[in-house]
């Protein structure tokens, strides 16, 4: 570890601020990099899962 | 305006703005002649025009560096090693500003040669080591030096 | 060898090899990218010269290299969907541009952050920060360029040229620092003979190089999920593997 203490990881010699930001900024961009693809395939399943019950259900009816 | 129209109009638009944007900074960067500043010996040489805005880069000479009692204003001189230019400017310095490291200064050249900075930029290199290893660079170089 | 070609041809296939790695890619990429973060954050020394301000780089050059190469990755995905005609390289090519955006743009935003306090201002109209910003304008105009069109087969295809015509910018990217004067500095990480980075330093940020790698790798896998969930959303493979 090359920090004595938290206070002195957080402030980094004046410096804190900028690396700190850079790191939150990037986790945020990389975060909704994920989460985007993630919940819209998971959306697109469900649509395709309930017309495929919905058509099972007619068929049956229809028999 | 049919919304659809609408909607590939504007996407139209922005791939123009885009594009002609893009056209724009290369031309832009290319009328600095993409070098960022002026090399002292070009500054020599006269390639620099003079009281018009530009920027020089080298080394901060050691030693060189005078700082106004009164006021921020410093002077120091930069170099190639090959000629040197000297910067006066008034204004807070990097932190990274240091005798013996890069700077980049924007400012005017003056007649006599020395240019009014009214930005000065520190410029590192690549190197990057712990202070032990700087330290016993440092050593070594001092040692080795020495008969 | 064919059959491996063919195979990342079929969009069956690749759904599945995509459904396969992804369960193992995703925690092994986070675990990668914290431990790098970790270690170029907190345990990596203090620069002699810069101080702290430096441990930015840990994001700033993976993103660049990363952003680099995926430009790469786009166009030849352009160029075999140009040439050959195949569906996927075209939904590969469009999955590769909003990722690539967002690496141009972290290493923008990085660099300015790590600008300001090193070199004294956030922004420079410098030979590598201009071509990168140039860069950035390419990703941004290949995902505009295609939703201009109603036809997405002319879409891809305009997308392509684009993609591949912007290529000549990337090794003017890479050599901008040696061939003009730049602010910014030459690269730390040489190929050949030895880098100009301490051991200590050098290798939290190879790890952080092949953790970005990593996450390009599984957001490309998750953009072509979600594009071949969409495209297909009517055919019977794709409804068969999600309903069972």
């Amino acid at each position: 570890m090359q920090f004595d203490s938290f206070a002195a990881a957080v402030t980094m010699g004046g410096h804190g601020g900028f690396v700190w930001a850079a790191y939150a900024i990037t986790s945020v961009v990389i975060l909704v990099m994920i989460v985007r693809p993630v919940l819209s395939t998971r959306s697109m399943q469900d649509t395709i899962q309930r017309e495929f019950e919905r058509k099972q259900a007619h068929e049956k009816d229809a028999s | 305006m049919h919304p659809k129209r609408k909607q590939r109009l504007i996407l139209a638009l922005v791939v123009v703005v885009l594009s002609s944007a893009t056209i724009g900074l290369i031309t832009y960067a290319l009328s600095g002649n993409i070098n960022l500043f002026y090399s002292p010996s070009e500054v020599a040489a006269g390639e620099a025009p003079v009281d018009r805005q530009i920027r020089v880069g080298g080394m901060v000479v050691e030693g060189s560096v005078e700082r106004a009692s009164d006021r921020l204003e410093t002077r120091f001189a930069v170099t190639d090693y090959a000629h040197v230019i000297t910067v006066s400017y008034d204004g807070i310095l990097p932190d990274l500003f240091a005798e013996g490291e890069g700077v980049v200064a924007t400012g005017f050249l003056g007649r006599d040669g020395t240019v009014t900075a009214t930005e000065v930029l520190a410029k590192h290199d690549e190197n990057y080591m712990p202070p032990e290893v700087a330290e016993a660079l440092e050593n070594a170089r001092a040692t080795a030096v020495q008969p | 060898m064919w059959r491996i070609i063919h195979q990342f041809g079929s969009p069956p296939w690749v759904y599945r090899f995509c459904d396969r790695v992804i369960p193992w890619l995703l925690p092994l990429t986070a675990v990668a990218l914290i431990v790098g973060s970790a270690w170029g954050l907190l345990f990596a020394p203090t620069d002699y010269k810069q101080g702290d301000s430096y441990r930015i780089i840990y994001i700033h050059v993976p993103a660049a290299v990363v952003s680099l190469a995926g430009y790469y990755i786009m166009a030849f995905a352009g160029l075999v969907s140009l040439v050959w005609r195949i569906k996927l390289a075209d939904l590969a090519m469009r999955a590769a541009a909003p990722i690539g955006a967002a690496f141009t743009a972290v290493a923008l935003i990085t660099g300015a952050i790590w600008g300001k306090p090193t070199w004294g201002a956030w922004w420079v109209w410098d030979a590598r920060v201009t071509s990168m910003l140039i860069l950035f304008f390419l990703y941004v105009g290949v995902i505009a360029l295609f939703e201009a069109y109603d036809n997405k087969t002319i879409a891809a295809r305009a997308c392509a040229i684009l993609s591949l015509v912007g290529t000549v910018n990337i090794p003017i990217i890479y050599k901008s620092v040696d061939w003009w004067y730049s602010l910014h500095q030459p690269a730390s990480i040489k190929f050949t003979g030895s880098s100009a980075i301490d051991a200590s330093m050098l290798y939290p940020l190879l790890g952080m190089i092949v953790a970005f790698y990593a996450l390009f790798a599984l957001l490309m896998m998750l953009n072509l999920k979600q594009s071949l969930t969409s495209e297909y959303a009517q055919s019977n493979w794709l409804i068969k593997r999600i309903t069972t």
